[in-house]
């Protein structure tokens, strides 16, 4: 076998947004050596660009807030095929982990009496979203980067991983390049979390960034551990239409929370039109109650703007297919209309959503305290990922962990704006404690060698590619992009998607034939081609898992059964490789729910 | 319509300039121009970018010999009659044509001493701040670590003193721990000695590179320059020092 540098560590982390991060701090201070590894610079990775904030029944701006209203919030949120035992775990946790952030020195927004301040976010009954203005993850990534610095964590920036390494059923490390000279490199691992992040990148409208290839989901199926709930992706309501550079980019729903209404071409407020029964008692029938909810009035219900995403974006889709959208294919977003209702708003309103004013008066020309915004659904999350322990985050491979947007379950059909931010902090403390335990439980394992060789000689292949018949790994990547967002994207079909899988067996053998110019050092072209395996093997996992489900529930609208169906209500998609190497997915029926919660989501219907 | 962009490219060991033409759009920033050139043209050719939005500091680049972040600068600012050169920033070692070796920051950072809380003011362990008192350290927390403010620095782009400076990034770094209500440590001999804030002679040249407008010099380091001075020449403040200690632990 060749040389390859080798690192040995005994929990290795992958991945360093706030899921990475938080779990290499814990695992650190439960003693054990901590390796992190991120494809980009530390405190670039998604977690940074979060807007609207983290989800904490803290209470400190309704007390009737508690866990309980959360968790039923979230179930409700996530259709009933969540796993109860993580909403549970996440709800009643996530309060102590905000609170550490600020023994960290996060320094949130505060109420009067100086404590930290909530704000309204969709589908959660109190205002419960910690925030720091509209820079949220901003301020979340810093504190944990700079707390995680001093613990002695060892950062491996610029590294992506290619493979897992197995030692029989066991996780024992994973095998990856550097960016700077494109050298391989082995971890050696007595435990592997992933926290890899999501999957936009596969759709072509997004608010995602190069990193978000499936990466996590992808090594995990591969090396035989099981994904869960791949079909349901969110399609954020918001995102930026105008101009085309930019579509995609996120508005965050602070906006909506702030007081920000959604109007089409004939200037009419759509969303009151549709309320699903399940939100109908709690949301405003009138504007002004809508208002006053966004001005903290107890008595006030929700705007129907702040239902939860999926309604929202099929509703923006109805209007923009029946000839009601915005020039640019769009519908509006208007905060400047709060004027009417406060002397000071434009300065309330770059006081709140800085980030926001800044985004559309240097990319679009437009001044969101005088003027209303283009929008359209962009992709922004996947509820779905690796499967794991509620209690512990392990997968079903021994010593094989994930936490954050890679894994799955909290969220079940549909995730509540800011539940993610705090998912990160309560799993990622989870994952990195658990693993760490399991480190210092098992010895480390075997590596084989004849198993890297393979990789590493697969991933040189786009350099010995070159000349007639090859591809250009960019223009792959587009045509996936374009069958996932025309085929598999926020409305769905049987025929449609049959296409799609096709269409990406097909892209499989085009990716065999990407070939690179330039040589191994900090060559993107590279990296793209390295990517299309994974964005290959998720997009497949959500095509084949929204096939099965064959229903609309939550994120997933099928226009051939656009109801709710009850036998789907009670079970999750499971996406596995068998023995042959395919793909196979089966339905498994949830877990059962103990009575204390199921009273609790009674008592807050 | 299209363009032209002079692009360096080359690495540690040299390189030259090369000219790509490119379509450009409405809309279009730098960044856009430069990833559709790195699609059709060039796909080797290397640059940093995450969020395309201005959240993640990573696509710092020389944009017409100005520090700019490629994703926020709009093509429609630029006089395109003319090839728009872009070049990595000079502060910092080149790894590839628009990528440099930017991990020193990432270990100045490191030495600074972290954030330390006095015991909490409730019960529950949680603390009580006034939204006035945090205005200044939220202003210097919105950095997003682009380096813009160091690449322009002159002592460290000109005079390459990275071993005795720290450069304004972290400087306002310590600001925004020195101002935080609840921190108790004291970074302000270091800040004097090894991380030499006297190099600064300022000239606000980070301050207006700063792509979150943040007022590197007037709010961050102006005012610790005046608390070093109190600290080592006001027997005054010595006595208040000691007193707000005694009364902080
Ligand atoms: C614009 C935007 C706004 C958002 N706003 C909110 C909000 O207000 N509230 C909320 O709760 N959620 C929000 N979200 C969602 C939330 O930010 C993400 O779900 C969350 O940050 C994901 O965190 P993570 O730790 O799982 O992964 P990330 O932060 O994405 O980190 C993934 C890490 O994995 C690394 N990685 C990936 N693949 C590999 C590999 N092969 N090898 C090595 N490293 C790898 C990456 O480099 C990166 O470091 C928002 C998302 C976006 C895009
Ligand atoms: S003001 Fe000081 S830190 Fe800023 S660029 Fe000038 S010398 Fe450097
Ligand atoms: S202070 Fe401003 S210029 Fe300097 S790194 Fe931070 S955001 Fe960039
Ligand atoms: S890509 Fe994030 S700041 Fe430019």
């Amino acid at each position: 076998m060749s040389n390859y540098e080798t690192v040995e560590h005994d929990v290795l982390v992958i991945g360093a947004g706030g899921a990475g991060l938080r779990a290499s701090i814990e695992a650190s201070a439960a003693g054990v050596r901590v390796g992190l590894v991120c494809k980009s610079l530390l405190g670039k990775a998604h977690t940074v660009m979060a807007e609207g904030g983290i989800a904490a029944a803290l209470a400190n701006v309704d007390e009737r807030d508690n866990w309980k209203v959360h968790f039923a919030d979230t179930m409700r949120g996530g259709q009933y095929v969540n796993q109860w035992r993580m909403a549970e775990l996440h709800a009643k946790e996530a309060p102590d982990r905000v609170r550490e952030l600020e023994a960290w020195g996060a320094v949130f927004d505060r109420t009067k009496d100086g404590r930290i301040l909530q704000r309204h976010f969709g589908g959660h009954k109190y205002p419960r979203l910690a925030h720091v203005g509209d820079r949220t993850g901003l301020e979340m990534i810093r504190t944990l980067q700079d707390h995680g610095v001093h613990q002695g964590i060892d950062v491996h920036m610029e590294h992506t991983i290619l493979s897992l390494l197995k030692d029989g059923d066991r996780v024992v490390g994973a095998f990856g390049y550097e960016r700077e000279r494109g050298r391989f490199k082995i971890f050696h691992a007595k435990a592997v979390v992933l926290a890899t992040g999501g999957i936009g990148r596969a759709y072509k409208i997004t608010s995602n960034s190069w990193e978000y290839t499936g990466d996590g989901h992808a090594l995990a199926y591969e090396a035989g551990a099981e994904l869960i709930d791949m079909e349901f992706i969110q399609f954020h309501p918001t995102g930026m239409v105008w101009p085309p550079s930019v579509m995609g980019i996120l508005v965050t729903e602070g906006v909506r929370g702030e007081g920000g209404i959604l109007l089409n071409n004939d200037g009419k407020r759509f969303m009151f039109e549709s309320i699903p029964g399940n939100y109908q008692a709690q949301t405003a029938d009138n504007e002004e109650e809508g208002w006053r909810y966004c001005q903290g009035h107890k008595d006030a219900r929700r705007p129907p703007e702040l239902l939860t995403r999926d309604h929202v974006s099929r509703c923006i889709v109805r209007e923009i297919k029946e000839g009601r959208g915005s020039p640019h294919g769009g519908v509006y977003l208007d905060i400047s209309w709060i004027k009417q209702k406060m002397p000071n708003a434009a300065e309330h309103i770059k006081r709140k959503l800085p980030s926001m004013y800044h985004q559309f008066k240097q990319l679009a020309d437009i001044d969101i305290t005088e003027q209303p915004m283009e929008v359209g659904p962009t992709t922004h999350y996947i509820m779905g990922g690796v499967r794991v322990d509620p209690d512990t985050q392990m997968s079903r491979l021994p010593g094989l962990f994930a936490a954050g947007e890679c894994a799955a379950g909290i969220n079940g059909a549909n995730r509540l704006g800011g539940n993610s931010l705090s998912d990160l902090l309560v799993f990622g403390k989870r994952g990195g404690e658990f693993a760490a335990t399991f480190a210092r439980d098992n010895p480390h394992g075997q590596i084989n060698t004849d198993e890297i060789d393979t990789v590493a000689r697969e991933a040189l292949t786009p350099f010995e590619s070159r000349g007639r018949g090859s591809e250009n790994p960019y223009a792959i990547q587009r045509d996936l992009q374009e069958t996932m967002q025309n085929l598999v994207g926020i409305v769905r079909t049987e025929a449609e998607m049959r296409e799609a899988l096709e269409r990406i067996d097909e892209l499989k053998g085009r990716a065999k034939q990407a070939a690179v110019t330039g040589n191994r050092e900090y060559n993107p072209g590279w990296h793209t081609a390295l990517d299309l395996k994974n964005l290959l093997t998720v997009s497949e996992a959500i095509t084949r898992a929204a096939l099965e489900r064959k229903e609309s529930r939550g994120a997933q609208f099928r226009e051939d059964y656009p109801d709710k169906d009850e036998r789907f209500g009670k079970v999750n998609t499971i996406v596995s490789k068998s023995a042959d190497g395919s793909m196979q997915v089966h339905l498994e029926p949830l877990p059962d729910m103990p009575e204390y919660l199921k009273q609790v989501i009674e008592e807050h219907r | 319509m299209t363009a032209t962009f002079k692009i360096w490219r080359g690495d540690a060991k040299g390189g030259e300039f090369r000219d790509y033409t490119t379509e450009v759009a409405e809309g279009m920033v730098v960044l856009d121009a430069v990833h559709d050139i790195q699609r059709t043209q060039a796909p080797d050719l290397a640059c940093r970018w995450n969020c395309k939005a201005g959240k993640c500091g990573s696509c710092s680049a020389e944009v017409n010999g100005i520090p700019k972040l490629m994703c926020m600068t709009r093509l429609s600012e630029l006089p395109l009659e003319r090839p728009v050169t872009v070049e990595p920033m000079k502060a910092f070692p080149i790894l590839k044509d628009l990528v440099t070796e930017v991990s020193w920051n990432f270990r100045v950072k490191k030495q600074i001493k972290p954030f330390k809380p006095r015991p909490p003011d409730a019960p529950d362990g949680t603390w009580r701040m006034q939204q006035d008192d945090i205005d200044r350290v939220q202003e210097f927390r919105k950095c997003i670590e682009c380096f813009l403010c160091q690449d322009v620095c002159h002592v460290l782009r000109d005079h390459q003193m990275h071993e005795k400076f720290i450069g304004p990034r972290f400087l306002i770094h310590v600001a925004a721990l020195e101002m935080h209500p609840l921190d108790t440590e004291d970074r302000i001999e270091e800040l004097r000695n090894t991380q030499g804030i006297g190099y600064c002679n300022i000239t606000k040249c980070c301050t207006k590179v700063c792509p979150e407008s943040i007022q590197i010099t007037d709010n961050g380091i102006i005012p610790l320059k005046e608390r070093v001075v109190d600290n080592f020449y006001d027997p005054l403040g010595w006595i208040w020092k000691g007193l707000k200690k005694l009364l902080t632990h």
